[in-house]
């Protein structure tokens, strides 16, 4: 079969449709696309078996024909009841991204504390003057061509700002939402989260999508953390078969900056995501952790990179993968220490069960150190669910399908355990027991009565 | 009627190919206590496995029936809902799963066969808090997860605590001694005392005498190549004890 490069469609497309694109957009964007287009006709779209892309097929992914709102039209939603909610009563502080949409739910309108702003892009010189110019744009990887993709095409955002020593204790939530349109979709989607010095945040983003069409999201999160600053980040995609999901999200951290990141996988089609942090201060810690699971013939891809660019930093990473059937998991974890970066720790973990011979894990853990007086570990293990605790469990008469869940379950224990906030943890472990079990992780105590109405830490 | 708990004839089982049991037959009737005894290597411990069903071993002829009942058509856990336990001699460290949640759902699976209604969640805690007193069972070591972190001592009373919970017609008590001191084995086997009645039976598979001055057998077999070469009551054990097993294998190894 022909190699096809499936970016020149996206060329073609700002190059004819710029205009609309800009007059819908915003200055500090529009000052990007130039830039992107040039990286994007540079590069290629990187397909399976590039370095670093084992399995997941960047190119393919962008390949078929997807309309891109490039006029902002609205879509329709209806937060109660059109969308399986799999992780509700987090927030009452709740966003909704329909494909690239966002609408703010009342809670961000109205009860949002001092000097903590969420809105889209097109409203941040309006909230925070100066916020959007200074940072879009300066963390996510610009050489990226899938990136690029995302800066050349990119309409509006969502914004999120917390003010010097602002500490944010509610939870925010934002849902995204694909699909729900009458063509199959690429939403191009950013998130800009600027964390000034002292302020803390914590942030749920859950991915889901309609079931009908082939819909794709290229997602660009960037996360500027400020000296001091705490991060909660949890994300989570619980989408299906047809969605494939690029995602790239990108932190920098300034000294005694603190990050707690969790991206896990409960149900995709294809999805790649990709995550770097730089270290770039003095003493700045981040916890990077994530599950997946995948089955059928899902694909959930993981790369990580943590660049250690500054001394006295602290990186821990654990990555957990079941794969069964014909699913696939792939984990490419990369720590690099900087020249002068003594007194670095990173640790990196993956572990996944292989739960049918015929799935499939790939796994490339890499430590690059240019610095003495560093301590690094990174271990890799992929195995099967442990006979003798399955035969053991059988003996006492739990059947083995009960069994095998259960396992599979306690080997996420420790991801699900690593998440401070309880309302969240306690959903999750719900999800990962439904998930496992087979049934649909859909909510299915969600109701349009119950759903996002009051919340436990509210 | 005869009055037969557990009916094993011509049992021929081994691993990879080996054959390790190579026709074991054995009659266990209500309140009796069976001990096997043997040399290492005998096949001991792959009849207690074979019996419970581990999928290790592959069973090459022979029947083996619990009240009535073909245990080999049956699944582990059916074989346990039928009334059958095996206590390891190693049991297995399950991190993740809490004692609770693993006892409550072999708990519930096996009153789903016997169509019984689940326990209800304060039921089950009385039931634990019951069981628990038997082997003298800390309350922290059942709100951990299974075995994990367990001294030995403690995996052999978990063993028996789990025992009590489930209440079978038949434990297999493979190796319960080994790595107890005495202490120990005292709790475990006064534990085991306790929940004997005249319905149910056990069978106590040890290398030595000791575990036998607090479990008195009724029957004591011996058990070598894969055979049992000898039956007789209590005195046989401590026979065994007094003269070791080389008149046994000599015995056997003669008659080829």
């Amino acid at each position: 079969m022909a190699y096809k490069s499936s970016k020149q469609q996206y060329l073609d497309l700002y190059r004819d449709n710029r205009e609309v694109l800009e007059d819908h957009s915003v200055a500090t964007l529009n000052a990007c696309r130039a830039a992107a287009a040039d990286v994007l006709a540079a590069t290629e779209l990187p397909r399976r078996g590039y370095e670093g892309y084992a399995e997941a097929d960047i190119n393919a992914m962008f390949a078929p024909d997807l309309g891109v709102n490039i006029a902002g039209v609205p879509f329709r939603v209806d937060p109660s009841g059109a969308f399986r909610c799999a992780v509700p009563n987090i927030s009452t502080l709740t966003g909704f991204t329909a494909n690239d949409v966002f609408t703010p739910g009342e809670g961000l309108q109205t009860r949002l504390p001092e000097g903590v702003t969420v809105c889209p892009f097109s409203q941040a010189e309006e909230h925070c003057p100066g916020v959007l110019e200074r940072y879009y744009n300066t963390v996510a990887p610009a050489g990226n061509p899938a990136v690029a993709l995302n800066t050349l095409l990119v309409r509006d955002g969502v914004l999120i700002h917390v003010g010097r020593d602002v500490q944010m204790d509610k939870p925010i939530q934002l849902v995204n939402i694909l699909g729900g349109a009458n063509v199959d979709m690429l939403a191009v989607r950013r998130l800009l989260i600027v964390m000034e010095a002292g302020s803390s945040l914590r942030l749920l983003v859950c991915d889901h999508s309609d079931d009908s069409r082939a819909n794709v999201s290229d997602a660009v999160v960037e996360v500027d953390l400020g000296p001091g600053a705490r991060l909660e980040y949890y994300d989570f995609e619980e989408s299906s078969a047809q969605t494939s999901r690029y995602s790239n999200i990108a932190v920098r951290q300034d000294a005694a900056s603190h990050l707690d990141m969790n991206v896990s996988t409960l149900r995709c089609g294809t999805t790649r995501n990709e995550i770097t942090v730089s270290l770039d201060g003095e003493g700045a810690e981040c916890n990077l952790g994530g599950m997946a699971i995948s089955d059928g013939s899902q694909l959930a891809d993981t790369s990580s990179t943590v660049l250690h660019n500054a001394p006295y930093c602290t990186s821990n990473q654990k990555f957990k993968y079941i794969v069964d059937e014909n699913g696939r998991g792939a984990f490419e974890g990369l720590i690099r220490v900087a020249e002068g970066a003594h007194h670095t720790e990173a640790y990196q973990n993956n572990r996944n069960i292989l739960a049918a011979g015929t799935a499939k894990m790939h796994t490339q853990p890499q430590l690059e150190i240019y610095c003495d007086d560093v301590k690094c570990s990174h271990g890799a293990a992929t195995g099967q669910i442990d006979a003798r605790a399955l035969f053991y469990m059988e003996s006492r008469g739990i059947p083995k399908a009960e069994a095998r869940t259960m396992l599979m379950q306690a080997f996420m224990a420790d991801v699900i355990d690593g998440i401070s906030l309880e309302a969240l943890r306690d959903r999750l472990r719900h999800l990962v027991e439904l998930r496992l079990s087979g049934i649909h992780a859909g909510c299915s105590t969600c109701t349009p009565v119950n759903c996002n109405n009051d919340i436990k830490n509210d | 009627m005869d009055n037969i708990l557990l009916k094993v004839k011509d049992l021929k089982a081994g691993i990879d190919g080996k054959e390790i049991l190579k026709g074991i037959n054995l009659e266990v009737r209500p309140g009796e206590v069976h001990a096997i005894m043997g040399p290492n290597g005998s096949g001991k411990s792959t009849l207690s496995g074979v019996l419970a069903g581990d999928p290790r071993f592959t069973v090459t002829g022979g029947e083996a029936y619990l009240g009535g009942v073909n245990l080999l058509e049956l699944a582990p856990e059916d074989r346990s809902h039928e009334g059958l336990f095996l206590s390891f001699q190693y049991p297995v460290e399950i991190p993740g799963v809490s004692m609770v949640n693993f006892m409550r759902a072999a708990i519930n699976a096996k009153r789903k066969y016997l169509g019984q209604e689940p326990l209800s969640a304060s039921e089950f805690l009385k039931l634990m808090r019951q069981k628990r007193a038997i082997v003298d069972l800390d309350n922290k070591l059942a709100s951990r997860s299974v075995n994990e972190g367990f001294s030995g001592g403690e995996k052999k009373r978990n063993e028996i605590f789990q025992m009590a919970m489930l209440e079978p017609r038949l434990s297999i008590l493979d190796e319960t001694d080994s790595g107890l001191d005495i202490d120990a084995l005292r709790i475990v086997a006064g534990g085991v005392n306790k929940l004997r009645t005249d319905n149910n039976a056990t069978i106590v598979i040890t290398h030595y005498q000791r575990l036998l001055d607090y479990i008195k057998p009724d029957v004591v077999h011996i058990l070598y190549k894969g055979r049992i070469v000898h039956t007789g009551g209590p005195e046989l054990a401590l026979e065994l004890e007094e003269r070791g097993y080389d008149w046994i294998k000599e015995e056997v190894d003669k008659k080829g």
